[in-house]
């Protein structure tokens, strides 16, 4: 556990040193997001009306930009070696990589959203609801992403790709995160929504682990 | 389990390619024939939908074996990973894109079918969304195999990509069906909607088994073609 916890931290300590990273993945959130209003027209209705899939499209976006230097710096260093190599278990080494992702990009961007929201027009109720359904969901785009990310880690033209495997696996999460939000405007069941949200973070959380240690063994050998 | 290990090694597998490729292309060609005679012919026209039901004898053998593929992709995948066969990882490059056609077929049949019936070349249904995931699953199962200056690397990935779908298919399927219901309820006309009558669930499974024995034809072509591009490869390296 400590091991994690040490490998969060300096992962955190690195991101901390060059903050910019970061304020590119947000900047490029909040960018891609005011884009839309001008490609669509700024009518109050259609905007509050498509604010949820808008946020959320664009979230998924800005998770996946930040992840294709998720292993790769590791990669590049010789630290993703030193994990393969470590007496504890890789699979923890991937869950702790993810979850520093996620505190870097899910948790701001949760933060973040609620205040683009406003300038859709949504209802403060609402505010309140995408902003919980980002930080449920936002995990799972970390993991899923993670596991991508892995998966590329040495190909060529790595980035499109990337994307190309994560965007599909992403779909359900898209649907319930931005079906959430719109059920609670038009009074459908917004709690159903929240569970199935959580239950596909916890499914991502039970399998991609395994898979993004298996994929960076294979990146190791 | 034993016999599916014998076919692992390639040698033995060309030998069993070559032995089988020449009956099963004709056997797939007669097949073929009197399938075409059935489903073009033979079967009467549908008493709402006309002629255009016959795009359903092509149409939904090629959604089964998309469905199909993937999940042959993911068992070879298994098959790599676990008892780490060459054999599966050729199979599997040489399968992703046969999946991916019979995919594409799928969709665009339905799309020429659809807008007849449904008056648009595309609607948002479910079956049809989570196809064309299946579609873009298959895309990135072929660019990350092919993604690599190994091939070997790209081949478990590949691997490991295709357990992952494998698991994801039925939460996708499922997250598109309740997706579908919420936004959509305007109502789409359905097929099938009363059992279907012999005179076309005959030509309709006939075309199946063709269709079947096509794409079991095409996968061990490709398979031999794969088998011997990895051996040039290798004798340029060696070279």
């Amino acid at each position: 556990m400590s091991g994690f916890v040490a490998l969060v931290a300096r992962d955190l300590r690195l991101v901390w040193r060059r903050p910019g990273d970061v304020a590119v993945v947000l900047a490029f959130f909040v960018v891609a997001t005011t884009l839309f209003p001008l490609g669509i027209g700024p009518e109050a209705n259609v905007l509050a009306r498509i604010a949820a899939g808008v946020l959320w499209c664009a979230a998924l976006f800005a998770a996946l930009l930040s992840l294709d230097r998720l292993f790769a710096a590791d990669f590049e260093d010789g630290t993703l070696d030193l994990l393969l190599l470590a007496p504890w278990p890789l699979e923890l080494a991937a869950l702790a990589k993810c979850c520093a992702h996620w505190i870097v990009t899910g948790l701001p961007l949760a933060v973040l959203a609620p205040l683009l929201g406003v300038a859709f027009g949504l209802e403060p109720a609402v505010l309140l609801a995408l902003s919980a359904t980002l930080l449920v969901g936002t995990p799972t785009l970390s993991l899923i992403g993670g596991l991508a990310a892995a998966l590329t880690l040495g190909a060529r033209k790595s980035g499109a790709l990337l994307a190309l495997l994560a965007l599909p696996l992403c779909v359900p999460t898209l649907i319930f995160g931005a079906g959430a939000v719109e059920a609670l405007a038009t009074g459908g069941d917004f709690r159903a929504h929240i569970a199935v949200l959580a239950a596909l973070a916890l499914v991502a959380l039970a399998t991609t682990p395994w898979a993004i240690a298996a994929a960076l063994r294979q990146a190791g050998e | 389990m034993a016999d599916l290990h014998f076919l692992a090694n390639p040698a033995r597998f060309r030998r069993f390619s070559q032995r089988v490729v020449p009956s099963l292309s004709v056997a797939t060609a007669l097949m073929l024939a009197v399938g075409l005679y059935l489903a073009l012919l033979q079967s009467p026209p549908d008493y709402q939908q006309g002629d255009t039901v016959r795009i359903m004898f092509v149409h939904v053998p090629s959604a089964w074996l998309a469905m199909a593929g993937y999940a042959l992709l993911a068992g070879l995948g298994a098959s790599l990973l676990i008892w780490r066969h060459p054999l599966a990882a050729l199979m599997a490059r040489a399968a992703a894109p046969v999946g991916a056609g019979f995919c594409a077929v799928c969709l665009l049949t339905g799309s020429l079918w659809g807008r007849p019936m449904w008056g648009a070349y595309w609607v948002w249904d479910a079956r049809l969304t989570s196809m064309l995931l299946l579609f873009f699953l298959y895309l990135g199962h072929i660019a990350l195999s092919r993604a690599y200056d190994e091939p070997d690397r790209g081949d478990r990935a590949a691997a490991i990509l295709a357990l992952i779908g494998v698991i994801n298919l039925p939460i996708i399927k499922f997250s598109v069906d309740w997706w579908n219901t919420l936004h959509q309820p305007a109502s789409v006309a359905r097929l099938g909607g009363p059992s279907i009558h012999p005179s076309i669930l005959v030509p309709l499974l006939w075309m199946a088994a063709t269709l079947f024995l096509l794409f079991v034809l095409l996968v061990l072509l490709r398979t031999d073609t794969e088998i011997d591009r990895r051996r040039l490869e290798n004798a340029e390296q060696q070279a």
